[in-house]
């Protein structure tokens, strides 16, 4: 982590589209805790998420980031609480998760694609069995996502034969096929050699910059800095920190983010 | 291979023992001429041997006649047909163990291998202890077990146990009715084809629209609809004409069933579906767990047994409920009722328009022994049974394994893209589980087939029992049996691995 670029693109981001709603949220944990077990991973999480906001989540491992957006889809269930996405409460009510890994697209550290099925294939799965989109409809849609990430040329091969860098351009194009209001990533980056790191931060410096509402958990802070409106610092299970990213990482407040800010940054 | 590259002309030759391409084939000549020397020491020591002791060799004896009895074959057989004869009635009789052995295994295997990983305790518990008991007990002690402890241990002829649909179990065997045709049955049979075919054509149309258009044609969603009020209808009538005309005889039970299942197939209908789904799996659950439970322990007072059945059939219900009842509407399901209903439906119409009759011929009773029907021998109800029971267990880990063996990431990157947990687990679990399910799941079918020579401890006259005991010490010919078995057996793995390698060559993963 010693050489955390300060900058990820040279060009000048257009923020012409990355407005902030004042009035819309997108997401919304109350009072949220979860155990596994005896262990108690989250507690006490508040967070609220307007529509069009890129929050970056950092901290140690170990703390509870990935478990919290993973909270936020679904994949892990929390025990007090709530969490509403688009206005849905997540219950154990099947319809209503369904509702909103609908609206709520996810990316992941190890990509994840489906090894047995094509690229194309990977990006009209859902789009096919979820929405019922006719398939050549689902095509052109695939096509131009891969377009937007940049491999077109790879629709007919599989994810074995990608890069990594590829492949997780082609998870998150994955995600956009079913076009969702809130992408969440979890350590999108970590899994890739430096060099490629770039490649995938591009796509997801263009999301941002279409105004999509973003949750990233990631250790780039140089993509904090450049993307983010609002840094969120967690230890241990509980929210520290959560200041602009200016503020962040010139003037932290508390000494477990200085620590930790010392530690990445030098 | 060649230590010579481009731009390398000049490297110094390597010294020739240290050559690793000579190095390798020195290797594989020692080796040869080692193994054909040993062969020919075992062929002509074994050729002294027989010269010695005056007896003749080759296989001319397979001409002759073979002279004793084989207590069941399918294909004809007396005591003046010729060895090559038994050579087949032994392979039939083994093909047909291995066939319904393998068929069901597979079939117990691939539920107890699911049940292991349900969420519900109490059914991943039982698994697991049927997977570590069966599997632990070696299969020769499991087939004498039923064979000597469970089927020889049945009544004599004339005490036989009558089960339902005019089948008897007594010492000798299972009999049970032998289905007779007629002529016009013929038509019937014309009929399921006929139904088959069309019900297949119906289903690709229809899931071949689904994939082009997003949704299931219109003309079958509703009759899809209908043939599933149709088919919960007829289950739920049957089920309670038996519970209330049998188990809790009440008057006129006809109409009142007919109310309450039309009522139950109406709901299914309706947003109330998952109480009618519900409803329909108590009612069910409950005339099977009675039925089955009053048959195994008939000396429990039968107010218990329905108590325990009633217990069974609500936890089931309540299961079905809750799966059902936080699941999204699906008006676009595939038409499965529909197909289902073309299949029995249609054949059945024929059955009854053109007055075929099904006579069976049912065993009776006679003097000494059951005269008529089919005549299954204990010996081949242990061993089908005995097969089944074991390889199940093995089948039940390797299917386990199977969808374990699949990432967890492939199941939450299918859940936050929406899938369902049906479409997640056809369209992206199997289809990777498969690929590690089968190259072991052939090794268990290959040990089911060898392990059937063990019928020859209990009498079942597989080849090994027909072709490996009686003949031989009828012909005296060990080493040509023997081969011949050997050959036979080797066939039938070779030929089942060449089938596999086939299909894990179409599956496999593109990689680079």
């Amino acid at each position: 982590m010693s050489q955390v670029s300060e900058t990820i693109v040279e060009r000048e981001i257009d923020t012409s589209h990355m407005q902030v709603s004042k009035t819309e949220v997108a997401i919304d944990v109350i009072n949220m805790h979860k155990w596994y077990g005896d262990f108690h991973v989250l507690r006490d999480i508040n967070l609220r998420v307007m529509k069009g906001e890129r929050i970056v989540i950092a901290g140690p491992s170990g703390s509870g980031k990935s478990t919290l957006i993973r909270c936020i889809n679904r994949l892990e269930e929390h025990q007090e609480g709530q969490i509403i996405v688009n206005g849905t409460e997540l219950t154990a009510d099947l319809k209503r998760i369904d509702e909103v890994r609908r609206e709520v697209g996810m990316v992941f550290q190890h990509f994840n694609l489906f090894p047995h099925l094509t690229i194309l294939q990977n990006l009209t799965l859902a789009p096919i069995w979820v929405r019922g989109i006719p398939k050549a409809e689902a095509e052109a849609t695939a096509m131009h996502y891969l377009e937007r990430v940049k491999i077109p040329e790879q629709a007919n091969k599989f994810p074995g034969q990608l890069s990594g860098g590829q492949q997780q351009r082609v998870a998150i194009a994955r995600s956009l096929c079913m076009q969702p209001r809130i992408m969440l990533f979890d350590e999108p980056t970590s899994a890739l050699d430096p060099e490629m790191v770039k490649e995938v931060l591009e796509v997801m410096i263009s999301l941002a910059e279409e105004g999509m509402t973003m949750i990233c958990v990631t250790h780039e802070m140089g993509f904090a800095r450049q993307v983010a409106n609002r840094v969120i610092f967690m230890d241990q299970g509980q929210i520290i920190e959560q200041n602009e990213p200016e503020e962040f990482f010139s003037n932290p407040q508390h000494e477990r983010t200085k620590l930790f800010l010392s530690q990445i940054l030098h | 291979m060649t230590t010579r590259e481009m731009g390398h002309d000049a490297a110094p030759r390597v010294s020739f023992f240290n050559d690793p391409v000579i190095r390798g084939i020195i290797y594989q000549v020692v080796v040869a001429v080692i193994l054909i020397g040993f062969i020919f020491w075992i062929v002509g020591n074994t050729a002294a041997n027989l010269a010695a002791q005056n007896k003749t060799n080759g296989f001319d004896f397979l001409w002759k006649t073979a002279g004793f009895d084989i207590s069941f074959a399918l294909l004809p057989w007396s005591r003046a047909s010729y060895y090559w004869e038994a050579l087949l009635v032994g392979i039939t009789n083994t093909l047909l163990v291995a066939f319904i052995g393998i068929v069901f295994a597979t079939m117990l295997g691939f539920t107890i291998g699911v049940a292991r990983l349900s969420s519900n305790f109490i059914v991943a518990r039982l698994a697991a202890v049927y997977i570590e008991t069966i599997r632990n007990i070696p299969l020769l002690l499991q087939l004498f077990f039923w064979y000597f402890a469970v089927l020889k241990t049945m009544p004599a002829v004339r005490q036989s146990i009558a089960l339902p649909f005019d089948s008897f179990i007594n010492q000798r065997g299972i009999m049970v009715p032998r289905p007779t045709p007629d002529q016009e049955f013929g038509w019937v049979m014309v009929a399921i084809v006929v139904a088959l075919i069309v019900a297949g054509v119906i289903g690709g149309w229809a899931a071949r629209i689904r994939t082009r258009t997003g949704r299931y044609p219109v003309q079958i969603v509703w009759p899809g609809k209908l043939a599933d009020a149709v088919v919960t209808f007829l289950v739920a009538f049957v089920a309670l004409v038996v519970l209330l005309g049998v188990v809790f005889p009440i008057a006129s039970f006809v109409p009142v069933s007919a109310i309450v299942a039309a009522a139950v197939a109406l709901g299914s209908l309706t947003r109330y579906a998952a109480i009618a789904k519900a409803a329909l799996t108590f009612f069910v659950a409950f005339v099977l767990c009675n039925a089955l439970l009053g048959f195994m322990f008939s000396w429990v007072p039968s107010l218990m047994v329905s108590l325990i059945s009633a217990l069974i059939a609500l936890v089931l219900g309540q299961v079905v409920y809750s799966n059902t009842a936080n699941r999204p509407p699906s008006d676009a399901r595939f038409p499965l009722a529909l197909l289902v209903l073309i299949i029995v439906g249609v054949p059945a119409l024929v059955y009854w328009l053109t007055g075929a009759t099904l006579a069976f011929e049912v065993p009776v009773l006679e003097r000494f022994n059951f005269k008529g029907g089919l005549q299954l021998p204990p010996e081949f109800v242990a061993l089908a049974f005995g097969l089944t029971i074991y390889t199940a267990s093995f089948i039940a880990e390797t299917v386990r394994a199977g969808i374990q063996a699949v990432n967890r990431g492939q199941t939450e990157a299918a859940q936050s893209l929406g899938l369902k947990d049906g479409d997640r687990l056809r369209l992206v679990i199997v289809p990777q589980a498969m690929r590690v399910i089968i190259p072991p799941l052939t090794s268990q079918y290959l040990n089911l087939t060898k392990n059937s020579s063990l019928g020859a401890a209990i009498g079942y006259p597989e080849l090994f029992n027909v072709f490996g005991g009686t003949s031989i010490s009828q012909s005296g010919r060990a080493i040509e049996c023997m081969a011949i078995i050997m050959v036979v057996y080797l066939t039938f793995s070779l030929i089942t691995s060449a089938i596999m390698n086939w299909y894990n060559a179409r599956v496999r993963l593109v990689e680079r």
